[in-house]
């Protein structure tokens, strides 16, 4: 079948208006994601030419207890971070989802934190945290507390340190996604239960959680992608320290390939990241199909 | 008389949600304050015991130390941050506005496909791609220069082409058709129909984008070594030593109030479009 004139036209226009994109596509994401696996399997400085060496930096990686000091410390963030942004912003979601005075203020104030400059936050967080003369710990100190932890410069207390922030960061952005799918919730079921004389708790039990189920999977699974690409934060207050204890996966990254100029090691590391976010998103879709179609 | 316990009991419910929201709202602002107040303390009293929560001693000896460090290089941090955000979110509505109307309302050859592998890679963390990217534009003579903060992120926006397309397809098509009528070829369809539908989702991606690059330390800390380069970002890391007294915090947190102003109050401004762009993204 032939074209028509007006079909061939519609084609280079539309091949001019996705141009940048598609040539960004190729340039920007196509092109390196290929180049990436031929860097897993090969030894590179940047000064001599790259030499291939098989598995031996999936090896490396592997055998390196850093690695797997990062991996658990991302599951640790992983535990703290996620059950308590999903609660705190879900908790705070269902608090203001009425009429109530101060309404502008909180919402102002929720969503300042996640506009920020993450690394100068980062900076103030750290100021706060200061183990002598933080004000955190001046605080702990004044309600009778006589010997507070040294938060980011101590072992056990730096992730949990790390972990507010990183709530504290998060909050209004999931704020703001539970608040709309509490106002998509029809206000009839509420009604209907209301005359059925189901109190508040059956309510939100009975109605707005199952109703939510799907925002909240979703919330969760931004949660899990959101710690994987913990960086700045980290980067600024505790540099992975002290002894590794808040290291994560992409400061491992960061580390190996651009101090100690190891490309492989460090694309081996960022392929492990990249099957981390794929598992959970893979997760995300059948579960979805499965909360759609119920 | 029960309408009136009623009241009451509603009252006292209120009270109490207020009560439990005023102290998480405290709970977020508190760093900011902190922040400020120290910004303007005077820098000695800043590790004073007790530390001072309210305080009146006030100066700017920090700000004024933070204006005259490395010869003002903070308008030079200022000048950078805000030209590599600027371009990049200009560049980035331009071009993923472009392909997102293709996608919604012309049909050619491949259109499936292409949207496929574009939906794919929003998957892809950022990590995966840097380090070949740094290579390459190590090799092309990139480094120490805006482009790899700018071009990757204004060539492809896959987020972008996706969130401004589904708005784009609810435009009608008679809207389109209409123009075309009057004789309206494909880019005065853009510029004079979509472009100005567009606006609210264009502001809202914009200021997703302008907060990004402005937060991108890791690109910023990667590609640029210079000191006539210097982000704000990175400026703020610099100011951190090994041995930190009040006058050195003082000084941080007076560069950190610099650089979280101009995003607070482009916020502030567009609070409306920023809420509405997070909450359909968790309706979807």
């Amino acid at each position: 079948m032939k074209m028509s004139r007006r079909q061939k036209k519609e084609n280079i226009f539309s091949y001019i208006f996705i141009g940048p994109q598609l040539i960004g596509f190729l340039c920007f994401v196509a092109f390196p994601l290929f180049f990436s696996i031929y860097l897993c399997f090969s030894y590179w400085n940047f000064i001599d030419l790259p030499v291939y060496v098989g598995g031996e930096n999936f090896a490396a990686v592997f055998r390196d207890p850093i690695f797997w000091k990062s991996m658990g410390n991302t599951l640790i963030y992983i535990c703290i971070v996620v059950p308590l942004t999903l609660l705190t912003s879900l908790i705070l979601a269902l608090l203001t989802n009425r009429k109530l005075p101060f309404m502008k203020f909180y919402r102002a104030a929720f969503f300042l934190p996640m506009v920020t400059s993450t690394v100068a936050i980062s900076m103030v967080w750290l100021f706060i945290y200061q183990p002598y003369g933080g004000v955190l710990n001046t605080i702990l100190e004044g309600i009778g507390i006589s010997n507070p932890p040294h938060w980011l410069q101590d072992e056990f207390w730096a992730r949990f340190a790390v972990s507010i922030v990183m709530i504290w960061l998060k909050i209004g952005y999931y704020y703001i996604i539970f608040d709309a799918g509490l106002k998509n919730i029809p206000t009839e079921l509420y009604e209907a239960a209301e005359i059925d004389g189901a109190n508040a708790f059956t309510k939100i039990k009975n109605i707005t959680l199952p109703m939510l189920s799907s925002v909240m999977f979703f919330v969760s699974v931004m949660l899990f992608i959101d710690v994987f690409n913990m960086f700045n934060e980290v980067y600024i207050m505790t540099a992975g320290g002290p002894n590794y204890s808040t290291y994560t996966l992409s400061m491992y990254i960061y580390f190996y390939a651009f101090t100690e100029f190891d490309m492989g090691r460090a694309a081996v590391a960022s392929w492990v990241l990249f099957a981390l976010v794929g598992v959970v998103t893979l997760i995300q879709f059948k579960v979805k199909k499965r909360l759609v179609y119920e | 008389m029960r309408s009136l316990r009623r009241k009451q009991k509603n009252i006292i419910k209120i009270t109490i949600i207020t009560l439990i929201l005023m102290v998480f709202a405290i709970g977020c602002l508190f760093p900011f304050y902190w922040m400020i107040l120290n910004s303007f303390k005077q820098p000695l009293d800043i590790f004073k015991v007790p530390v001072d929560i309210f305080t009146f001693d006030l100066t700017f000896d920090s700000y004024m130390a933070v204006f005259t460090y490395g010869d003002g290089l903070i308008w030079r941090a200022y000048l950078n941050s805000i030209i590599i955000a600027t371009t990049s979110t200009f560049g980035t509505l331009f071009t993923s506005s472009l392909a997102a109307f293709a996608f919604a309302k012309l049909k050619f050859k491949g259109k499936n496909a292409i949207y496929s592998l574009f939906i794919a890679c929003l998957m892809i963390p950022g990590q995966v791609t840097i380090l070949p990217l740094f290579v390459i534009f190590a090799n092309i003579g990139w480094i120490n220069t805006f482009l790899p903060l700018i071009i990757p992120g204004v060539m492809i926006n896959t987020y972008g082409v996706f969130m401004l397309r589904s708005f784009i397809v609810s435009i009608p098509n008679e809207l389109l058709e209409a123009a075309e009528v009057d004789g309206c070829g494909y880019f005065r369809k853009y510029f004079q129909i979509i472009l100005p539908l567009l606006k609210p989702s264009l502001v809202t991606l914009g200021l997703f984008t302008f907060i990004g690059s402005w937060n991108n330390y890791f690109g910023q800390l990667i590609y640029l070594t210079d000191q006539e380069l210097i982000t704000l970002p990175l400026l703020i890391a610099g100011l951190k030593e090994t041995h930190m007294t009040g006058i050195e915090w003082g000084r941080i947190m007076a560069a950190s109030t610099l650089s979280i102003i101009p995003i607070a109050i482009v916020y502030l401004k567009c609070q409306k479009y920023f809420v509405q762009g997070i909450a359909t993204t968790g309706i979807k």
